[in-house]
């Protein structure tokens, strides 16, 4: 074996127990970075000009978007379905089908998917780049905190505006949905809304509101965690704004899978 | 011009002993020891990657030290509570070499930022006049609307400092003042520096390595090389020597 064929195997040597040391030691930051937003959001003095600026701004920002997004799914969803329902001849089926599979999951997955990409890599592109130009430690310098004011406005903001935003998308599908039953079956408002409501349970808001929340914290908390703690630059930069979008969606879906079997057991 | 020899009435305020600061297998700091004096203005030089960032970033606590002692104020930075290092921090401005402004916010919201976060009895007229009046002692109270990104380099240096100084700090830390910036702006920071010096009294550390700020504003220069102050005195008697490591610093600013 060549001295470089040897310095590889050492290499590899190292790195195998290195990069397990690595992820206990990441997954250990996590969880401090959780504990410190739940002690630092409870406890005074609060940010809250700065959170309504944040609602404002993941939320408001947002609507747009899951407008569009929303709609569209209402229109596709009722299309698509519509001639399954046909074969058996229960079209009127339609807006209790389309009610519960928006709220139920269409709503939560789709405003939290679209909020991963826009408001997570957002935050943590904002943050990332407050980082590498110092911007966070100038407010460390200055005897303020940067996590209340930075890290907890966001996370909660994302908290309390994804679950809003969900219902939206909710409201805004079963609006394209209408359009799309009034012109096929012409069925009115009126009844359409009667039969979508009448089908969705309160197990099914709550659901729904628990998931939203859940996901929104954890758009947040990603953001966050990938700005603040960048590092090298403007690919640092980059990185975490990247690294926020791929694992907030990723752990929306683990989230979202979890969740379906948990409140399934209440449903039985 | 050559600033005076030390004002200082020879009362510590920072006392760094046998300071060793690493990153990895790159050793930075090997054995640092160095006083700064109330009222005077201490430059360190030294080239870059030299650790003088470092230095003034432990002294603040924003890195923690491998071994050795800082104590600013009679407290040791490492070993008090994070509420006494607040409270520390509060006595000890911080100007960054790249301003560090907050670029979501105007030069107004940048310099009420800490002041409102640290006197919260304050009321908003009090603070608007501490503002202003901040603004007009560096000369730019008609920026006090402007976003950061409208600012030119040395507004933005100025505005920087000027968000330090509404603190009212006791020691003042200048990381790089005059980095990146043309001879006449240059000229105009040093003389802020001396201006703030007098104004409010402070000790301040003045990382450069540029010798035309150091001999402009320093009482007294500590020259780091390989990661110890070899060199302390007043600019004369540090540069007057026929060391191989200080000439071409000397040479390359003046002589070229």
């Amino acid at each position: 074996m060549d001295t470089k064929a040897e310095d590889l195997t050492i290499q590899k040597e190292i790195k195998g127990p290195g990069r397990l040391f690595r992820i206990f030691i990441t997954l250990y930051d996590v969880f401090q970075f959780i504990g410190r937003f739940f002690k630092e959001g409870f406890l005074p003095p609060y940010e809250g000009k700065e959170l309504m600026k944040q609602c404002y701004d993941i939320g408001y920002r947002s609507l747009a978007l899951i407008s569009l997004t929303g709609f569209i799914t209402g229109v596709v969803f009722t299309k698509q379905s519509r001639p399954s329902l046909a074969e058996f001849g229960a079209t009127s089926w339609l807006p209790s089908l389309v009610g519960i599979a928006l709220l139920r999951t269409l709503a939560p997955l789709l405003t939290s998917l679209i909020a991963a990409g826009k408001v997570g890599s957002s935050i943590g592109a904002e943050l990332g780049s407050m980082r590498v130009t110092e911007q966070i430690d100038a407010m460390e310098v200055s005897a303020t905190n940067p996590f209340k004011f930075l890290v907890t406005t966001r996370v909660l903001a994302a908290t309390i505006t994804i679950p809003i935003l969900t219902f939206y998308t909710a409201l805004v599908g079963m609006l394209g949905s209408l359009l799309n039953v009034s012109m096929g079956e012409g069925t009115s408002a009126k009844l359409f809304f009667q039969s979508s409501l009448e089908s969705i349970t309160f197990l099914d808001i709550t659901a729904s509101t628990v998931k939203a929340i859940i996901f929104g914290f954890t758009i947040g908390m990603v953001g966050c965690y990938q700005g603040y703690n960048s590092s090298k630059g403007t690919e640092g930069v980059g990185k975490a704004a990247n690294a926020s979008v791929v694992i907030g969606m990723f752990l929306i879906f683990i989230e979202e899978v979890i969740s379906v079997q948990f409140f399934g057991l209440f449903r039985t | 011009m050559e600033k005076k020899k030390a004002t200082s009435d020879l009362e510590k305020v920072i006392e760094i002993k046998g300071l060793y600061k690493s990153f990895g297998n790159y050793h930075v700091l090997k054995g640092v020891d160095l006083d700064l004096y109330n009222r005077e203005n201490l430059v360190v030089l030294g080239k870059s990657g030299t650790g003088k960032s470092v230095l003034i970033k432990i002294v603040v606590g924003l890195l923690t030290p491998d071994s050795g002692e800082v104590k600013v104020l009679n407290q040791i930075v490492d070993q008090i509570t994070y509420k006494q290092l607040l409270a520390l921090r509060l006595k000890v401005g911080f100007s960054f070499q790249n301003s560090a402004l907050y670029d979501s916010m105007t030069v107004r919201e940048n310099l009420k930022f800490p002041l409102v976060r640290n006197q919260r009895k304050l009321t908003k007229g009090e603070v608007n006049s501490a503002v202003e009046e901040m603004l007009d002692a560096v000369g730019l109270l008609s920026t006090i609307n402007q976003m950061p990104s409208e600012l030119s380099g040395g507004q933005r240096k100025r505005i920087g400092i000027a968000r330090t100084l509404i603190l009212r700090p006791e020691i003042m830390l200048y990381d790089e003042p005059t980095a990146g910036l043309d001879p006449i702006t240059c000229l105009e920071i040093n003389s802020l520096i001396n201006e703030v010096q007098e104004r409010f009294n402070t000790s301040s550390i003045i990382i450069t390595h540029d010798l035309t700020c150091a001999k402009a504003v320093g009482n007294r220069v500590a020259m780091l090389l390989d990661g110890k102050f070899e060199r302390q005195g007043t600019f004369d008697e540090v540069f007057n020597t026929n060391d191989e490591r200080v000439k071409p610093f000397y040479d390359y600013n003046f002589i070229q």
